[in-house]
Order: structure tokens, then sequence, then C-alpha cells
């Protein structure tokens, strides 16, 4: 397949059934972020750098013989691989004997949020997502460092690469409030439904990109300038690892977060609350600033 | 009630479930973009709410069915946008309406 339009829409359409699939084992945050990340704004990324690459793939100068060796081989190891792995939902398997138990049982109580993924990822697991967060501002940084933020940026508003489209702003002005409102209740909601800050910053990210595509090249960045991105993006790590220092000050662990209130449980929960923000805050900087990124280019061929 | 609820909302999955294997033929059989966008696009804007008030109907009154409300009414606002974005995509990508009656016309001529 040489359309790469047509590619970035196979990939959005298998990761839409990826998420159904997630969603099919009762892993509704899992599915959430697949959705979101996923089918939503990596097909808007890649669609953006389409707009600067062009659209048909050139044909290959080597022979297609090796990748497909190299595919085929990976793919029968992976396949081996699934022999051994127990049957999904075997209470044996060696997934559900280690911590889980744990978690399952101790979770409601210590933290006093009903949902688990959330307890998991913000406080049981606070070490692991603070360096995925660092993941993701390296990424932005990254993009800062190779595309630039400030260039070729000039606002021109009304002015779309789509023309113009009466219809879709109709309907795009009265859709983005709720989409921005989606996303604040993502983050704030996450420790009773699905979502958290990974999600909130994804939606919020994209409500802003579609005003963008929508509205007219670079009207966003009247609203939130190129220039914040980097800062937020930072702002968003600094209140995460902040939290964790706050601990280290009161001579308690990094990321214990039983110090921020007199009662321990009361403690987690706002530990848990401020992490997820700090999440937010930087998904939702990387992701817009990548999208500036490749939308203030102009083509180059 | 009980039972006319039941009904209601049987008769609602239904007609959704025709109406999305109707769009679904329609949309491998018809012959051009415009009219497989139109079996598609329109079915589904009609189908998607009827499956949901189907469901809806079989719900007790709780926050989630405000939520399927919501999904409704998000799914009553995009969804023709969609089909019309794309419609209006195609012709600016300049891809016209196949004209099966002025190919039948010249042909009688010449």
């Amino acid at each position: 397949m040489r359309d790469l339009f047509a590619v970035a829409m196979m990939f959005g359409i298998y990761s839409l059934l990826t998420a159904a699939l997630f969603m099919d084992l009762d892993a509704a945050d899992v599915a959430f972020t697949e959705a979101a990340v996923g089918a939503g704004v990596t097909t808007i990324l890649l669609l953006s750098s389409l707009r600067l690459t062009g659209r048909w793939e050139r044909r290959p100068k080597h022979s297609p013989l090796l990748p497909l060796v190299v595919v085929g081989v990976t793919g029968a190891a992976l396949i081996y691989g699934t022999l051994d792995i127990p049957s999904l939902g075997d209470p044996e398997a060696p997934a559900h004997q280690h911590v889980a138990p744990h978690y399952i049982e101790n979770a409601p109580k210590e933290m006093g949020i009903p949902n688990i993924v959330t307890a998991v990822l913000a406080s049981y697991r606070g070490f692991d997502t603070l360096g995925e967060t660092l993941v993701i501002f390296t990424a932005g940084l990254g993009v800062f460092l190779l595309l630039g933020t400030n260039d070729g940026a000039r606002p021109r508003p009304g002015q779309t690469a789509i023309g113009s489209q009466p219809v879709l702003r109709l309907v795009v002005k009265v859709l983005i409030p709720f989409i921005l409102l989606y996303a604040l209740y993502v983050q704030l909601h996450g420790e009773y439904g699905a979502g958290g800050g990974f999600q909130a910053g994804v939606i919020f990210a994209t409500g802003m990109v579609l005003y963008d595509l929508v509205f007219g090249d670079g009207d966003a960045r009247l609203v939130i300038p190129a220039r914040w991105l980097p800062r937020l993006a930072a702002f968003g790590v600094l209140v995460y690892g902040s939290v964790g220092l706050y601990a280290l000050l009161h001579g308690r662990p990094f990321l214990d977060y039983t110090v921020l209130a007199e009662d321990p449980v009361a403690g987690r929960h706002l530990g848990i609350l401020l992490v997820e923000l700090g999440i937010g805050i930087c998904v939702f900087a990387v992701v817009l600033s990548i999208f500036y990124a490749l939308s203030g280019r102009r083509r180059q061929l | 009630m009980n039972l006319l609820l039941e009904g209601l909302s049987a008769a609602c999955l239904l007609a959704g479930s025709f109406l999305c294997i109707t769009g679904g033929v329609g949309l491998l059989r018809l012959p051009d973009f415009f009219s497989r966008v139109h079996a598609a696009g329109v079915t589904e804007t009609l189908a998607a709410p009827l499956l949901l008030s189907g469901l809806m109907l079989q719900m007790d009154w709780s926050l989630d069915l405000l939520k399927v409300l919501l999904i409704l009414m998000f799914i009553l606002a995009t969804n023709p946008t969609a089909s019309h974005a794309m419609a209006k995509a195609a012709l600016h990508g300049g891809q016209g309406p196949k004209d099966e009656t002025a190919k039948e016309d010249k042909a009688s001529i010449s």
C-alpha cells in the first residue's frame, strides 16, 4: 500500500479495534487511553506530518525480502511464546499471584478511592509513572529541539487548509466547550471512573487541535502561545516531582503521600490528585507542541 | 407498562440493527463514493440513536441513562457532520459524483 493517507487511517482503525478489545477484557482505563491516544491524537499527528512530507510512499530501493523474513521470524517467535502463556482468566497465573491480590484487597481502604487502576498507577507505582511522565517530557524536548516551536508560526486567523466550512465551524463551536469540559471531568474524576491525567491531557489537546484545524491555521496559538508549551510541560513534571520531594523534606520516602494531610488516606487521595494534575499538564503541553511544530512548518519537498 | 417498554425497546433495537445492515450493504454495493457516504451516513445517523434509545428504554433511572443520552446527542451532532466533511473533502479533492444518466444520454446520442 503506497497511499500513506490510507495507512494512517488503517492505524486509526487498528487502534480503535484494539481499544474495543481492551474494553472487552474489562480494562476500561487502557481502552480509554488507546482510543484517545492511538485512534485520536496519533492519527491527527500522522496526517499533519503527511501534509509536510507528501502522500505517496516512494518505491523502496532495497528488496522487500529481508524485512519480510525478519517480520516472519519475529511473528513466529511471538506465537511460539504464546504457547507458554497461561490461559485468559486463569487464577493460578503468575500475574494474579504476585502483588495484584494486595492491590485489590487494600486499595479501596488505603487510598480512599474506588478506581484501583488509578491507585496502582499514581500511588503504588508512583515511581514508574514518574518515569513515564519523564519519557513524555523527553519526547516533547526532542520535538522542541528537532522541529522548534516558534518558526513559521504566524497566526493566520480565519485561513484554513480546508477552506471555509460553515457546517464544520458551527458544530465544532458547539462541541469544543463540551470536549474541554469532558477533559476536565476525566482529569478530576479519574479516581472514581475510568481515566486520569494521560487521557485528560490528550483530550484537552484534541480540543485545541480541532479548534486550530477548523477555525484557522495557527488560531490556537492566539489562545495558548507556543512559547508557553515548554514551560507548561516542565511545570507538569515539576508538580509531580515536587510532591515526591515534599515527602522527602518531611523525612519520609520519596512520593510518600501520607505527609500531605493529617489522615494518611486523605493524604494519599490528595497526592493522587496532584500527581494526575501534573501528568495531565505535561501530556497536554507535549501533544499540543508536537501539533504546533508540525502545523507551523511549510511543506518542504 | 413493563411489557410496553420491552416491546418499544425491542422494536427500536430491531429497527436499528436493520438500518445498520442496510447501511453496510449500501456501503459495499453502491457504485460511487457519494452514494456510499450517503448509505453509511444516513442509515447510521438513524441507526445509532435507535439502538441507544432501545438500550435506554431497558435501563433504570440513573446517571448511566443520562450518559447514554449524552452519547446519543454527541452522535447526532457528529455523525452527519463527519459525512458532510467527507463528501466535501471528496469534492475538494476533485472527485465528482458519477453521473450515470449523462453517460446514457451520450450513449443514446452517439
